[in-house]
């Protein structure tokens, strides 16, 4: 494992004693939560680029992913979506991570990671069609290199290992080329962890050098589970015993979840294999709008983390280095059109067409979705006709 | 030319066939390299196509299929192959829940040209769990094609044309058939194979993958079998025959879907219909085609739907196996009982 001394205090997680004092374990830090730039021997050079503009760009990243994310959990609320499961909290790993991918690196998310499809360049927006129970999916996966979520939790890990192989049988590894090296990220959570198919997908990858990143979101909580009862160890020992390089950052800093994934991709890039990346954060609000995390989990809790609050903290450090207030205020005026453009498409997804049901079974024609095709097409001809009697 | 081959090496060579066809082919499982698979159906590809196009995986059933479906999404074709029917099970998910729906769930934006070789069914006296046919399981799942040959000539033929199909297919070989022989065209062209060339001379298309075929023309019983049974099929309707009774026999070749017209075009004729495979016949694919050709054949019917299968029971141990598979002896039953109606 790759371990720094960056002298940051260390988020810590309120469940399990994942951190005791003589720990080897250390956890990556380049923005303290008071807003304060961190040093670090391995990561700051990665991050040097990152100016104050470019720190204001991952300001509004979060600030619209978190806007968004808000509102539909509202429009959930007043029965516009079935289900939404919300980001908030984890806008830093999530758009830190995303800032460091070229776009040609292709991305399997999970259903939380709002953030990612935001900076993949996906329409935010089309993240609502699964929740209004419109389409499973909704997008073309190549147009930003973004998949269609994986609700069976960890599945996707497998797919994406299967898509890095793809990658090295193109030979798109280690040209340096810059436009031609590809690498794939599989974004999962702590519950994932425990599911067999990471397991093996970290079998798969480590065994065959494949150019894939495994990034862990330890949220704390799998619903109602926490980390410590998924696992023994700190998360990202659980790569290392698959012999994968394995780091674990702050995930509540967008600095250097932005470092680690960038020197994960490098080595994807350069040819050197896999990398796994637990990201130390926090789920603020419910696993879904279904979900009651009172039965759970403290008040104490929830504020310890609050007061980490990822976009809170970058704030702080814009403010300090001499971010203008009408940046915020512009930032916070897009957000609102953000809102009010999301409620609006919300509304206006109608129904699709019932026969739309047999579409996309498969690819040729099929006798047997036929004959069903053509069974419910004259059944629901029959109300007409009966309409018209 | 033809050449007297067994079915093991008819896939093999349509395996062959398939890679020299399109670069995108590969070969993945547990034992395909060097060793050539533990039934020898992947002999020699990987020296002859090298270990990035024939891969030895990681012993993880559900890792072939998950990193399969990762390959079709990168372009790939991948033709993966489960060792034995019993050990499919640890990949259900990754077969049920994402590979047959993954197209679906993409709006018909991706395609997962996957191909599931499963060598099933009993009869070779085996231990637990190698001489299962779950081929029920994947039938009653939207998405995935299932399809199964009875011979050396078919199995050739079809191997191609599920490689070339575009969507997932899980491709069940009777391995109690690996070993008999047949006279088998090997140099028929794309267009005796089923395939169809595609205008710019890629990927070709595919014709007849759920056709059905008359085996033997009868007017008094139809026998509909597939895999493994087509032969005992094939042998009682000779038996029966020689007592002056007049069978026609089917093999289905495509369980998911069915050719429900073939059948019931058949049984129109005769009037009755056995059905017969090595599965359970509670809930089998014997159940699906009872009701299908019940609800199109009722007034042409002049008994029942009977089948003949497995029991309700694991896999029994090989000792008692005989008495568990659909043998000649139940199968001449059943002709019989059905006449007698």
């Amino acid at each position: 494992m790759i371990t720094t001394d960056t002298g940051g205090e260390t988020p810590h997680s309120t469940v399990g004693a994942h951190e005791e004092s003589g720990s080897p374990d250390h956890t990556v830090q380049l923005l303290s939560p008071t807003g304060d730039r961190l040093d670090d021997a391995v990561y700051s050079a990665r991050a040097a680029h990152l100016d104050r503009a470019a720190l204001e760009d991952l300001y509004r990243d979060m600030a619209l992913t978190r806007r968004f994310d808000n509102e539909a959990t509202s429009l959930q609320r007043q029965g516009e979506l079935g289900l939404w499961p919300p980001s908030l909290g984890q806008e830093a790993a999530q758009v830190g991570s995303a800032r460091a991918l070229r776009p040609q690196d292709f991305v399997f998310p999970s259903y939380r990671e709002h953030g990612v499809a935001w900076v993949r360049g996906l329409d935010m927006r089309r993240l609502l069609v699964l929740y209004r129970g419109r389409d499973h999916g909704g997008w073309d996966a190549y147009q930003h290199n973004y998949n269609v979520p994986t609700l069976v939790i960890g599945a996707h890990t497998l797919h994406a290992t299967g898509y890095g192989m793809g990658i090295q049988r193109d030979g798109d590894i280690g040209t340096g080329d810059p436009d031609r090296d590809r690498a794939v990220v599989a974004y999962f959570g702590d519950g994932a962890t425990s599911q067999g198919d990471v397991s093996e997908a970290m079998v798969f990858a480590s065994a065959a050098s494949v150019p894939v990143v495994f990034f862990c979101q330890n949220n704390q909580w799998a619903i109602s589970v926490p980390t410590a009862k998924q696992s023994r160890i700190p998360l990202v020992h659980r790569g290392e015993g698959f012999g994968i390089p394995s780091v674990r950052v702050d995930g509540n800093d967008v600095i250097a979840c932005y470092a680690v994934m960038d020197e994960a991709l490098e080595r994807a890039h350069n040819g050197g294999g896999p990398t796994f990346i637990e990201a130390v954060t926090y789920r603020m609000g419910a696993h879904t709008t279904s979900d009651d995390p009172t039965r759970y989990r403290s008040r104490a809790e929830e504020e310890h983390w609050r007061q980490r609050d990822p976009i809170a903290r970058l704030r702080i450090h814009l403010e300090k280095s001499g971010t203008a207030p009408e940046f915020f205020d512009r930032v916070e005026a897009e957000a609102d059109r953000l809102g009010e453009d999301t409620r609006a498409f919300c509304r206006a997804l109608d129904k699709p067409d019932p026969e739309s049901m047999f579409d996309h079974v498969y690819a040729t024609s099929n006798s047997q979705i036929e004959r069903e095709r053509a069974w419910f097409r004259d059944y629901e001809a029959s109300f007409d006709q009966e309409a018209q009697r | 030319m033809t050449e007297r081959i067994a079915m093991a090496k008819a896939i093999n060579l349509g395996l062959r066939r398939a890679m020299e066809r399109d670069s995108k082919v590969m070969i993945m499982g547990e034992d395909v390299g060097p060793l050539g698979g533990v039934f020898r159906v992947t002999d020699s590809l990987q020296k002859d196509f090298g270990d990035s196009r024939v891969v030895d995986t990681p012993l993880a059933e559900s890792g072939i299929i998950g990193t399969a479906i990762g390959l079709a999404y990168a372009g790939y074709r991948p033709v993966c192959e489960i060792q034995f029917d019993g050990f499919i099970f640890p990949a259900f998910d990754q077969i049920t829940t994402q590979l047959a729906k993954a197209r679906y769930r993409s709006g018909g934006r991706v395609k997962f040209p996957i191909v599931i070789r499963v060598p099933y069914g009993g009869g070779i006296g085996a231990v637990e769990h190698h001489s299962e046919s779950p081929e029920a399981l994947f039938a009653h799942t939207a998405g995935l094609r299932v399809m199964s040959p009875a011979t050396p000539s078919d199995a050739f033929a079809m191997i191609q044309q599920a490689i070339a199909s575009p969507d997932p297919i899980l491709f069940f070989e009777p391995k109690a058939r690996y070993w008999d022989k047949e006279d088998v065209d090997l140099q028929a062209d794309d267009a005796a194979l089923g395939l169809i060339p595609a205008p710019d001379g890629a990927v070709p298309g595919v014709a007849g993958l759920e056709r059905a075929r008359v085996l033997t023309s009868g007017t008094e019983v139809t026998i509909a079998a597939y895999g493994p049974t087509v032969k005992t099929a094939l042998s009682a309707a000779r038996v029966a025959g020689e007592e002056g009774r007049s069978i026609e026999v089917i093999d289905l070749r495509s369980i998911s879907p069915l050719d429900i017209d073939t059948v019931a075009t058949s049984v129109t004729k005769t009037g009755r219909l056995v059905v017969v495979h090595e599965a359970p016949t509670f809930f089998g694919a014997g159940a699906e085609l009872a009701a299908a050709v019940t609800e199109k054949c009722f007034y042409s019917m002049q008994a029942p739907v009977l089948r003949v299968g497995g029991f309700h029971t694991p896999y029994p141990p090989a000792n008692i196996e005989e008495e568990y598979l659909p043998s000649l002896d139940r199968v001449l039953d059943a002709v019989d009982a059905t006449l007698a109606y």
